[in-house]
C-alpha cells in the first residue's frame, strides 16, 4: 500500500473533509464517553440540546464563537502565508488590556459611535506589536517564530496580571485581581435583548468576507500566497517578502488584538487573566478546521463554540465532565490533519 | 582483484543472464507505463536505459527494485524470480539503487550513512571497527576514495553519490542501478563517474544506468536499450551506432535541434563595466566587463559553481553589484525585479521548480505573478482576473504548452510545458533582453529543440540575449559569442564561428591570457 499524490484535488472531497472529520472526532469521543459509562446518544443529544436547543443556548454559543473566528481568522492568514503565528493567545490578552488602559478614562467622554471603533483599532495595534516582534527577529536573524511567539503567550498573560495587580487594578473590587472596567460608552451594543450576544458577531462576520475578498482577489493576498507557497520564487518574481510578511503579521497580529478588545467590550467590560479559556489556541484548531479559508473559519468557529458550550450543559446532565469538549475539539484537529492528508493524496495498492 | 569480483567481462553473453525481465507491464489508471518489457544483462555488463522523461524508464527500474509490483512480468536475478513489490528481497539478491535524489542523511558521516540500514536495530553495541574496515576496501577497489568520517552535509554532490554507490556495493550489490546520475554532475565529476562505472563493470559487476542525454551513453554504456512510450523499441550495441540514431529512436522521429542564423548586431542593450559582487565577505564576481548588443547572444560557458548563479541572480535584480555597474540601453539597470521587468528584460530563471514557478499555484497566477502590479493586471490593488486569465490562455497557446489551461496548477505540467510557460510569460511581449540561465537542464529532446527555437527567435526580433549554459552544444548553436566563468571572472570573448571543444576546454579552464584580462574593456566587442 502507498500512497499517491491526487493529480486534483476534488472540491466535493475539500468540503466534505471538516464534516469527515468532525464525525470521526465525535464517534472517537463516543468511544470515551461509553467507556466512561454514560449513554454516548444521550451525550451528545444534551451537547446538542445545550448549544442549540433554545434561545439563550444559542446565542450563547453565538457569543463563544465571536472571538473564536477572529483568533481563527488570526491563524489563518498568518498560516497562509507560513506565518506560524502560535501566540494568538498572547495578542488576545494585549489588546484586551490595551481597551482597559484606554477605555476606561481616555475615550470616556467620546460618543460611542467614535469611542468603540477607535478603542478596536487600539486593540488591534496592541496585537500587531506583539506579533510583530518575533516577526522583526525571524526576518533580521532567523529566529523561529514559532518558539518565540509561543513563549511570548506566557510573558503577555503575565504582563497582564502585573498589570492588573498594580497600575490598572479595579480599586472598587474588594481586592480581586481584575482591571479597571471600561466607560459605558465602550461597551458593545446587543445584537439580541437580554442576551450576552453583542455586535462583536457581526463585525467578525464582516471581517471574515473582507479578509476573504483581500486574499482571494487583491495583490496582496495573491503575494502573500505565493510568499508562503515558495519564497524563493516568489523572491524571483519581485514579491518583496519581508514588507508582505510584515503585513500579514499586522494583519493577523491584529485580528488577535481585536478578539481580545471585542471580548472586553463586548461581555465583560474588563480583564482578567482568565477573560480567554484558550481561545488563541482554540482559533488555531478553527484556522486547520477551515482549512486556511476565511469563510469556513466562521463554520469552524461555530462548531467548536458549540462543543465548549454544550458540554457545559451535558456535563450537569449527565455527569461526564465537560473535558471531553476539549478532547473533541482537539481530536477534530488530529483528524482534520487526516483528512486533508487525504485531499491531496489516494491510496494505491 | 577481489576474488568475488573476478571478471568475466562483456564475453559471458551465452550464459544465464545476471538480470532479466520478462514482459514486465504496468499501468497507472488509463497510462500504461511499461508495456511487455523485456531486458536481459549480463555479467559485467553497462547497458543505458535510454528514453526520454516519460518513457516509463523510472517505473521499470522501480519495479525491479521492488518499490512497484508489476502487473505482468518477472523479475529474475541470476535464474531466481524475485518476490515483487520486496525491496528487502532486491538488495538481499544483489541489486543496488543510486537514485538520483540520493537517499542519505546530511546530518550523518559516511560511515553511518554507508552503515545505515545494516545493522539489527537491537543490537546493543555497532560495530563500526569492521564495516570501517570493510568500506576502507571497496573504496580502494573502485578507487572510491571518500573520507569516511566526513559529515556528509560537507561533501560536494559528486562525493555524496560517490557515498551512495558506496553504500549499494557494501550491501554487496553486484547489479548497480544508476537513475540519471549525472544530472547534478558537472562535466568532470560526470567522467569521473563514467571511469569508475567502467572500473566496476571491469570487475564483475552489472550496471544499468538511467540517461536521457546521448552523449553520455555512447560515452558510457556497452548497449543501449531504447524505451518510448512504455516499449522497447531498439536496442543497439553502443560502438554501432550514433547519436542521431539514438535520438530518433528516442524521440520518435527526426528532431534536429534549430541553429542559430547569422544576425545584425544593433545597439548595446546591456553592458557591465567593473560589476563586482561580494557575498557575505566572499567574492562571488569579480571586475565583470562584456557588452550585448540587440539581436545579439552571448553565452557564459563554465563549470559549475564557478559563479554563474550569482551572475544571473545580478543581472536579474535579484542583488546589486557591491562595486561596478550594470548598464541597460546606457542609463544605470533600474533596481528591482519589478522595475526591470518593466523595463523589458526577459528573466529565465535557473531552477523551474524552486525560482521559476510557484507548483500549488494556477497558471494564470504564474504567468503574471511578476507584473501583477503593473496596470495591465491590476487595478487599485486588485488582480484582474479576466486579463490575467486571457494573458495565460495565449501563453498556453502560442507556445504550446500542454496539458495547460489557466485555471490549472502548475504542478501537474511535465518539465518541459513548465519551461515553456516560462518562455512564454517572458517571451510573449518581446523583451528586449533575455536572460537564459540553464534553460534546457533536465528537459528532453523534444523539449530542448522547442525551447531553443524561441530564444533563437527573440534574438532574431532583435533582443540581446544573455545565455548562461553548462551545456557546450546548447551554447555552441544559439550564441554569437562565448565566455567563459571562472572563480567569478570572466574570459574575453570569443567568437563561436571559431570555437572549437578545445579552446573552450581551455577556457574554461580558466587558462586565457592574464594580460589580456586588464586590457579586456578595450577589445570587448
Amino acid at each position: 500500500m502507498r500512497f499517491e499524490r491526487r493529480a486534483h484535488r476534488p472540491l466535493a472531497l475539500v468540503i466534505a473533509s471538516p464534516v469527515i472529520a468532525i464525525v470521526a472526532a465525535l464517534a472517537i469521543s463516543g468511544a470515551l464517553i461509553a467507556l466512561a459509562g454514560a449513554p454516548v446518544l444521550q451525550a451528545y443529544y444534551q451537547i446538542a440540546v445545550g448549544s442549540f436547543g433554545s434561545k439563550l443556548a444559542f446565542t450563547e454559543t453565538l457569543t463563544r464563537a465571536t472571538p473564536l473566528i477572529f483568533t481563527g481568522l488570526a491563524a489563518a492568514v498568518a498560516f497562509r502565508a507560513q506565518v506560524w503565528n502560535i501566540g494568538a493567545e498572547g495578542q488576545f490578552y494585549i489588546g484586551a488590556i490595551a481597551v482597559a488602559a484606554f477605555g476606561a478614562q481616555a475615550t470616556a467622554g467620546l460618543p460611542a459611535a467614535l469611542a468603540i471603533p477607535l478603542l478596536m483599532l487600539i486593540g488591534a495595534i496592541a496585537g500587531m506589536i506583539v506579533l510583530l516582534l518575533p516577526l522583526g527577529l525571524r526576518l533580521k536573524f532567523g529566529v523561529d517564530e514559532v518558539v518565540t511567539t509561543l513563549l511570548l503567550n506566557f510573558v503577555a498573560v503575565l504582563f497582564v496580571s502585573m498589570l492588573i495587580e498594580g497600575p490598572l487594578k479595579d480599586p472598587l473590587a474588594f481586592g480581586w485581581p481584575q482591571s479597571v472596567p471600561v466607560a459605558d460608552n465602550a461597551i458593545l451594543p446587543k445584537l439580541i435583548e437580554r442576551s450576552r450576544l453583542h455586535i462583536g458577531l457581526a463585525v467578525a462576520i464582516a471581517i471574515a468576507v473582507v479578509v476573504h475578498v483581500v486574499q482571494a482577489r487583491t495583490v496582496f493576498g495573491m503575494q502573500s500566497k505565493a510568499a508562503g507557497l515558495n519564497p524563493r520564487a516568489a523572491k524571483f518574481a519581485g514579491v518583496p517578502l519581508a514588507s508582505t510578511l510584515i503585513k500579514v503579521a499586522c494583519l493577523s497580529g491584529g485580528l488577535a488584538g481585536l478578539a481580545g478588545a471585542v471580548e472586553v467590550m463586548g461581555v465583560k467590560g474588563y480583564v482578567t487573566t482568565d477573560l480567554s479559556p484558550g481561545f488563541g489556541y482554540s482559533g488555531i484548531i478553527v484556522a486547520m478546521l477551515a482549512n486556511l479559508h476565511p469563510i469556513g473559519v466562521i463554520a469552524a468557529a461555530l462548531f467548536t463554540a458549540a462543543m465548549f458550550v454544550g458540554a457545559d450543559g451535558m456535563s450537569r446532565a449527565i455527569g461526564i465532565p465537560s473535558y471531553i469538549a476539549d478532547v473533541t475539539v482537539a481530536l477534530s484537529l488530529l483528524t482534520m490533519l487526516v483528512a486533508l492528508f487525504f485531499t491531496q493524496y489516494r491510496i494505491v495498492k | 582483484m577481489g576474488p568475488p569480483f573476478s571478471g568475466r567481462g562483456v564475453a559471458g553473453m551465452s550464459e544465464t543472464p545476471v538480470l532479466r525481465l520478462s514482459g514486465i507491464s504496468k499501468r497507472f489508471g488509463d497510462t500504461i507505463a511499461n508495456d511487455a518489457v523485456s531486458i536481459d544483462l549480463a555479467r559485467g555488463e553497462v547497458l543505458a536505459l535510454l528514453g526520454e522523461n516519460g518513457a516509463g524508464k523510472t517505473t521499470l527500474m522501480s519495479i525491479l527494485f521492488g518499490h512497484y509490483t508489476p502487473d505482468e512480468g518477472t523479475v529474475e536475478v541470476e535464474g531466481r524470480a524475485l518476490p515483487p513489490g520486496r525491496p528487502r528481497a532486491a538488495i538481499d539478491a544483489g541489486v543496488g539503487m543510486v537514485h538520483q535524489h540520493f537517499s542519505l542523511a546530511a546530518n550523518l558521516t559516511v560511515l553511518e550513512n554507508v552503515m545505515t540500514g545494516t545493522q539489527s536495530l537491537w543490537r546493543a553495541k555497532s560495530d563500526t571497527a569492521s564495516a570501517r574496515r570493510k568500506l576502507a576496501e571497496i573504496a580502494d577497489r573502485f578507487g572510491l576514495a571518500v573520507d569516511p568520517d566526513a559529515r556528509l552535509g560537507d561533501l560536494s554532490v559528486g562525493e555524496q553519490q560517490r557515498v551512495e554507490i558506496l553504500k549499494a556495493l557494501y550491501n554487496d550489490a553486484r547489479i548497480l542501478i544508476l537513475d540519471e546520475p549525472t544530472a547534478v554532475l558537472t562535466n568532470a565529476e560526470a567522467e569521473r563517474l563514467f571511469s569508475t562505472l567502467r572500473e566496476m563493470a571491469r570487475q564483475g559487476l552489472s550496471l544499468i544506468f538511467i540517461s536521457h542525454k546521448l552523449n553520455e551513453v555512447l560515452a558510457a554504456a556497452d548497449r543501449v536499450v531504447v524505451l518510448r512510450g512504455g516499449k522497447v523499441v531498439a536496442e543497439r550495441q553502443a560502438a554501432a551506432t550514433t547519436k542521431e540514431e539514438l535520438a530518433e529512436l528516442m524521440v520518435g522521429r527526426q528532431v534536429a535541434r534549430p541553429k542559430r542564423e547569422a544576425g545584425k548586431a544593433g545597439d548595446v542593450v546591456l553592458e557591465a563595466i567593473g560589476a563586482s559582487l561580494v557575498v557575505d565577505g566572499v567574492p562571488r564576481l569579480s571586475d565583470l566587463n562584456f557588452q550585448i548588443r540587440a539581436g545579439e547572444t552571448l553565452g557564459i560557458i563554465g563549470v559549475s559553481g564557478n559563479g554563474q548563479g550569482q551572475l544571473a541572480h545580478l543581472v536579474s535584480g535579484l542583488s546589486a553589484a557591491t562595486a561596478g555597474e550594470l548598464r541597460l540601453f546606457g542609463e544605470p539597470i533600474p533596481t528591482g525585479v519589478e522595475a526591470l521587468v518593466e523595463a523589458g528584460v526577459g528573466r529565465i530563471p535557473e531552477d523551474r521548480n524552486t525560482e521559476g514557478a510557484i507548483g500549488e499555484m494556477t497558471l494564470w497566477e504564474n504567468a503574471i505573478l511578476e507584473r501583477v502590479r503593473s496596470r495591465r493586471f491590476s487595478k487599485n490593488g486588485f488582480v484582474d482576473r479576466a486579463a490575467a486569465r486571457a494573458f495565460a490562455a495565449t501563453i498556453i497557446k502560442d507556445f504550446d504548452v500542454r496539458g495547460g489551461a489557466p485555471d490549472r496548477r502548475t504542478r501537474l505540467l511535465s518539465g518541459g510545458n513548465m519551461q515553456k510557460l516560462i518562455l512564454g510569460r517572458n517571451l510573449h511581449d518581446q523583451p528586449k533582453l533575455l536572460i537564459a540561465a540553464q534553460p534546457t537542464r533536465g528537459l528532453d529532446e523534444g523539449a530542448i529543440a522547442a525551447v531553443h527555437t524561441r530564444i533563437l527567435e527573440a534574438r532574431a526580433k532583435g533582443a540581446a540575449v544573455l545565455l548562461i549554459s553548462e551545456d557546450l552544444d546548447e551554447v555552441l548553436s544559439l550564441a554569437d559569442r562565448i565566455r567563459a566563468i571562472v572563480k567569478g571572472r570572466l574570459s574575453p570573448p570569443l567568437a563561436a564561428d571559431e570555437a572549437n571543444a578545445q579552446k573552450l576546454g581551455l577556457m574554461m579552464a580558466g587558462d586565457w591570457n592574464k594580460d589580456s584580462q586588464h586590457g579586456e574593456a578595450g577589445h570587448a566587442l
